[in-house]
Parts: structure tokens; C-alpha cells; sequence
């Protein structure tokens, strides 16, 4: 059986001058479901996530949230329907604390005009407190973020992202300069937050033991086209997969 | 959302510590706001013969608070600022006139040979409409500037910005009906105006009761809108605009906000600096680009950008060494401005209060819980 498609991209085609970076590029990510995108460095999976969350204009295709197109749409508004991504380049606002950080992510899907004016109530506190709690930041929230070690801002921008309630979170190698003994940690705090926050999860990995334990489905691209896709098992025995990761070391 | 469900075993409130340097620093902001409204209210009456001074003292305060709501907490170096000092004064001007009961055109013309006959009621029912009509008029001018500067980022907004400031002061030159180069001689105090009885310049007391109000409502405004989540949105802009953008974050309206706001008090400050000065023109008084222009960025910079109290301090600090040298080292005294200017980027770009702040973080809620504090291992030993 098949679920509730949340993101449809069909056909999606980008180019940066010269460099063909997508090329006639499609993927579906199911409603409550983990889905992963592989592929060896410079493939054009950022290239994909910058298409989806709309941070610069497609060539060709369609990109489709909750059956609405969003392709022609700019990165707040994509925003603020719950679709949000995390940076390959963990991004943070450094020189505020960590609660702060947390209390500005707040959704502002439904915000006014005037609600730029109000204060955060204490349900907000608690929440930006129980999700440093949640990653292991809670001792360090007054500190500020850009004092925290690289992997520790990996956990704050997954926190955030978290605080914002999205429906999809795209995250861009989150394990990437987490340290070997805390990755099991990781995937299990990205596998609460599919199941306990029911937050559907676009997940970007080079670490293929974390993609496999976790991911439902699997695409693999390569230079740019989508080479493969499925259940992990069929992806990771897939030659032509083996072959792309091979020759591209 | 289940989060609420499971927070077994983690309290909600800052911890004890935190809490306390979080009172501490309330107790420190209000005893020096204390401090300073008592000197703000006795000051003339200390200083007397400085009162021009204290006057310009408080727009200088004004300056360096709305330049730290753009440049300091939001990162947009403006340095085109000055524009709105100088618009809202034109607008005063020209709102003045009208109530007046005088063409405008005709009025400056006259090159101030209009001796201008109104009653006192005219002349401050003038003034005040005037300063309402500048700031409401300077925020829509922030509004539509926004529109076109905010796609600017970093070097490019400040020239660009800059630009605005020095364009405006040649349009204005080139405009007749406001007096061209030439300017505009502004309606006179009422010499039976009384307000302060005793006080032998009474015209004096009143500019610097506005101007003194002015800083204050700036100040407390500020301090307001830091407090709401206006204050984290535009740090997060500040910090990386585009991951605020990516969270969502309607970025453009908080800029909006925080250049109109800006505008609105600088305008009521051009208004009221006009009619200190009595006679207005584009280039010296109305958009002194390279003096109050520069100003109000060094005195951020000097009291620590992007804090409260830090262009306060600057500004109180800036002010009293502008006026000290002006007065004892003339001919040394841009010299001497221009010595602190480089101190301050050279050896310590924080400024006075980010320096505070690195030196004893705990004092400014800067803590780690389970581990000592930052400052107090280190805090009891030579340094
Ligand atoms: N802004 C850009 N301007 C020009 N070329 C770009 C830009 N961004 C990416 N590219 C190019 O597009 C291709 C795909 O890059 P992309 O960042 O999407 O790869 P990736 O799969 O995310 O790689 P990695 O695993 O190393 O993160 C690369 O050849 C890259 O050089
Ligand atoms: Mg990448």
C-alpha cells in the first residue's frame, strides 16, 4: 500500500551555468514516512533541497507540497506551510543563546502583524527547554550558541527545526561531525521525532549503517540523475549504486 | 506534538543562578536609569551655562539608540540615518509655516524678511503638529526606502544608504520652494512664553525639556521592544538573515519596523533641533552627513553595539569628549574624536559594555550549569 504523498518532484531540472547539478530529477516523500537520498559528494542532493525549500528557482519540473505546487514560491512562504530544512552547514544565530534560538523558531505560520510585538508565553519556555533537554543541550542554553562545539550546533539547528513544528524536515547530513559514539544516539532522537512528533523526515546521509536502520525508502543519485531507487535493502545491493560510490573514490 | 507528555524531571524555570544575575541586571538597569533621568531633570539647573549642551546631549542619545536598533541589533550598518534628521526637520519647517498662515513658496522667498506675527497658541499648536507630521511622514519615507534597500546586504546597504543622506541634501539645495541652499529662517519663540518661571531662558528649558523627553520615550521604547519577540527576530536577522528567512521568519516586516521606528524619533529629533538652531539648510544643519551623520555609528560603537545601554554610554561618553575638546583643545579637537574612534575599532571593536560583558559573563546571565561559571575560576587572582 501506499500512503499520503506530502512532497511530489517531477522532472526537476538545475543547472549553475554550465554545471548540470539536477537533471530531469523525481521523488515522492510519503506522509509519517523517513526517506533517504544518497549518493556520492557533488551528486546534487543540496542542489534538490535548495530546489524543494525554494531558495533558488528551478529550470524544468514541478515540486509539489500536500498536492500544491510550491515551485514558484519564496523560501518563507515554503517555510511557513511547514516544509523546513536543516543546513549541510549547521546554521545557527551565534551570538544569541541557545534558549533564544530556540524561542525565535517558534512557527510563525500564523503570525500577524502584531504579534511581532508579543512575548513568548511560558508554554514556549517550556518547550524550547524540554527540546535542549531533548538533544542534550539543556546545561549549556544560556551559553552562547556559537561558543557550542560543531556537533553540539548540529543538535541546536535539529532543536529549532523541532520548535518550529514542521510537517517535513528536510535535513541535510545530520550525523555529519557527530562523533561515532553519539550517532546511535542521533538516530534514535530522528526516529522520535518521526514517530513521537509525527514529523515526516527527507534525510541526507553519506553514513550508510544510519541511512539503512532508519530509512523506509531510499534514492540514490549520481552525477546529477537519479540512479536508483527503493527499500535500502534493494538500493544497497543495487551494482549500479555500488559502482557510482566506487568510482567516485 | 507529545513533547509535553514526556518532561519528567526537568524543571521549566531558568535555574537559580541565572535567576539571580537576571535580577541583578534589572536592578542595575533600573538604578541607572534613576541615575540618569535625576541628572536629566536637575542638570540645567547645576549646569546652567551648559544647558545647550545637555540639550544636545540627549539628541545624541536619541542618535546612537536608533542607529543600534538598525546597525547594532539588526546588522544593517546604516549610513543614511541622518536623512530622517534632516527630512523630519523640512517637514517640521514647512508644517510650521503653514500653520502659520503663510504660503511657503512666498515665505522662503522672503529669505526671512517675513516677520513672522502669531500668536503663542499658533506658534506651539505649529510646533507640535510639525513634529507629529514629520515622524508620521519619516516612517512612511523608511517604509518606501525599505522596499528598494532592504535587497542590499552589508557594504552595499551603507553606501547605498549613505547615498540617500547626501542625495537628499542636494535635492533640498535644489529646491526652491523650500528655500533651496539658501534654507528657511523658522518662526520665532514667543517672547511672553513662560513655562518655567525664574529660569531667564525660558526658550531654552523648553527645547530641552522636548529633547530630553524624546531620549527617554526613545530609550524606554526600545527597551519595550527589545523585551517582545521583535528583539530575538531581528538579533536571528543579524546573526544569519537567510537560515531566519529558511525558518520561516517574515523578515522583511521586522526590518520595516526597525527602520521606521528609527526614523519616526529621528524626525521628532530634526524637528526639535531645527527650531533650537532657528535658521535650517540642507547641508550643514539639516543633513550633516560626515558629523552627527558618523556620530551616532562611533558612539554605538564606542558603548557596545547591539545592547540597551551600550549607545547610551557611548553617547554620554562621545558627547562629553566632543564638547571637553571643543572647548580646551580647539584645533586638536577632531584629532582627539578621531583617537577614540580608532581605539575603540582597533583594541576593542565590543565596545564599553560588550567588553563588561566578556569580562564577567555571569553578570549578564551568560551561565553553565553544572560546571562553575565562566569568570568566577579565574575571577579571584591577579586579573
Ligand atoms: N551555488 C552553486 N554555484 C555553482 N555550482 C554549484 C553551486 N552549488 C552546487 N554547485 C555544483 O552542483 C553540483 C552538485 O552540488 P551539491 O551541493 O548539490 O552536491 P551534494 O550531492 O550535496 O554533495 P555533497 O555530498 O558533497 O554535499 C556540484 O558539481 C557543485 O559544484
Ligand atoms: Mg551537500
Amino acid at each position: 500500500m501506499s500512503g499520503k504523498k506530502l512532497i511530489e518532484v517531477n522532472g526537476v531540472s538545475k543547472s549553475y551555468g554550465g554545471v548540470v547539478a539536477n537533471s530531469n530529477i523525481s521523488l515522492d516523500v510519503e506522509d509519517g514516512k523517513i526517506t533517504g537520498l544518497i549518493g556520492p559528494n557533488g551528486s546534487g542532493k543540496t542542489t534538490l533541497f535548495n530546489s524543494i525549500v525554494g531558495y533558488h528557482p528551478i529550470d524544468e519540473g514541478s515540486i509539489k507540497f500536500e498536492g500544491e505546487e510550491i515551485s514558484k514560491l519564496r523560501v518563507q512562504q515554503i517555510a511557513r506551510r511547514g516544509l523546513l530544512r536543516t543546513f549541510q552547514q549547521t546554521r545557527i544565530y551565534g551570538k544569541m543563546n541557545c534558549v533564544d534560538n530556540m524561542l525565535i523558531s517558534i512557527p510563525h505560520r500564523k503570525h500577524g502583524f502584531f504579534d511581532m510585538f508579543g512575548t513568548n508565553g511560558k508554554a514556549d519556555r517550556d518547550k524550547a527547554e524540554h527540546l535542549l533537554e531533548f538533544v542534550g543541550l539543556y546545561s549549556k542554553r544560556y551559553l552562547p550558541s556559537g561558543d557550542l562545539s560543531f556537533g553540539q550546533q548540529k543538535l541546536l539547528e535539529f532543536a529549532m527545526a523541532l520548535m518550529n513544528e514542521p510537517k517535513v524536515l528536510l535535513l541535510d547530513e545530520p550525523t555529519a561531525g557527530i562523533n561515532p559514539t553519539l550517532i546511535n544516539g542521533l538516530i534514535d532522537r530522528l526516529k522520535r521525532a518521526n514517530t513521537d512528533f509525527g514529523i515526516t523526515l527527507l534525510v541526507i546521509e553519506h553514513n550508510m549503517r544510519v541511512i539503512m536502520n532508519m530509512a523506509d525508502k531510499v534514492y540514490c543519485l549520481a552525477h546529477g540523475e537519479m540512479l536508483s531507487s527503493g527499500s535500502p535493502d534493494v538500493v544497497q545491493n543495487d551494482q549500479r549504486v555500488i559502482d557510482a560510490y566506487l568510482g567516485a573514490h | 506534538m507529545s513533547w509535553r507528555a514526556r518532561r519528567e524531571g526537568i524543571s521549566g524555570k531558568p535555574g537559580p543562578r541565572h535567576m539571580g544575575s537576571v535580577m541583578n541586571a534589572e536592578r542595575r538597569n533600573l538604578i541607572s536609569q534613576g541615575l540618569l533621568l535625576a541628572f536629566g531633570l536637575i542638570g540645567p539647573f547645576l549646569f546652567p551655562h551648559y544647558i545647550q549642551q545637555i540639550t544636545l546631549l540627549w539628541i545624541m542619545v536619541l542618535f546612537a539608540l536608533t542607529w543600534d536598533a538598525m546597525g547594532g541589533q539588526m546588522g544593517y550598518n546604516s549610513l543614511g540615518n541622518i536623512f530622517f534628521f534632516g527630512a523630519g526637520m523640512y517637514i517640521c519647517a514647512v508644517t510650521q509655516i503653514m500653520v502659520a498662515g503663510y504660503d511657503v513658496g512666498e515665505y522662503t522667498s522672503a529669505f526671512g524678511a517675513i516677520h513672522v506675527d502669531i500668536s503663542d497658541g499658533q506658534y506651539f499648536a505649529g510646533l507640535f503638529l510639525g513634529l507629529a507630521v514629520a515622524a508620521v511622514g519619516c516612517v512612511f519615507l523608511a517604509i518606501i526606502l525599505g522596499r528598494i534597500f532592504f535587497g542590499l546586504r552589508g557594504p552595499y546597504f551603507a553606501i547605498g544608504t549613505l547615498g540617500i543622506a547626501l542625495a537628499a541634501g542636494e535635492l533640498i539645495g535644489a529646491w526652491d520652494w523650500v528655500g533651496g541652499g539658501s534654507g528657511i529662517s523658522l518662526p520665532l519663540y514667543p517672547a511672553e512664553a513662560d513655562f518655567f518661571p525664574g529660569s531667564g531662558d525660558d526658550e531654552s528649558m523648553f527645547f530641552y525639556t522636548l529633547a530630553l523627553i524624546a531620549a527617554v520615550a526613545t530609550f524606554l521604547f526600545y527597551q519595550w521592544l527589545y523585551s517582545t519577540r521583535f528583539g530575538l527576530a531581528v538579533n536571528a536577522i543579524r546573526d544569519d538573515e537567510e537560515k531566519a528567512e529558511g525558518m520561516g521568519i517574515h523578515t522583511l516586516r521586522y526590518k520595516t519596523v526597525a527602520w521606521a521606528s528609527s526614523a519616526f524619533f529621528m524626525a521628532i529629533a530634526g524637528g526639535i533641533h531645527g527650531n533650537i538652531i532657528h535658521f535650517i539648510e540642507p547641508l550643514e544643519v539639516a543633513f550633516p552627513t560626515v558629523t552627527f551623520g558618523i556620530f551616532m555609528v562611533a558612539m554605538a560603537l564606542l558603548g557596545g553595539k547591539g545592547t540597551l545601554w551600550g549607545p547610551v554610554i557611548g553617547a554620554i561618553l562621545f558627547h562629553v569628549i566632543k564638547e571637553v575638546t571643543w572647548t580646551h583643545l580647539l584645533g586638536w579637537q577632531w584629532i582627539a574624536l578621531g583617537m577614540i574612534i580608532i581605539v575603540n575599532v582597533v583594541f576593542f571593536q565590543q565596545g564599553i559594555l560588550g567588553w563588561m560583558k566578556e569580562r564577567w559573563p555571569e553578570a549578564f546571565g551568560v551561565t553553565v550549569e553544572g560546571a562553575p561559571a565562566q569568570g568566577s575560576e579565574t575571577g579571584g587572582g591577579s586579573n
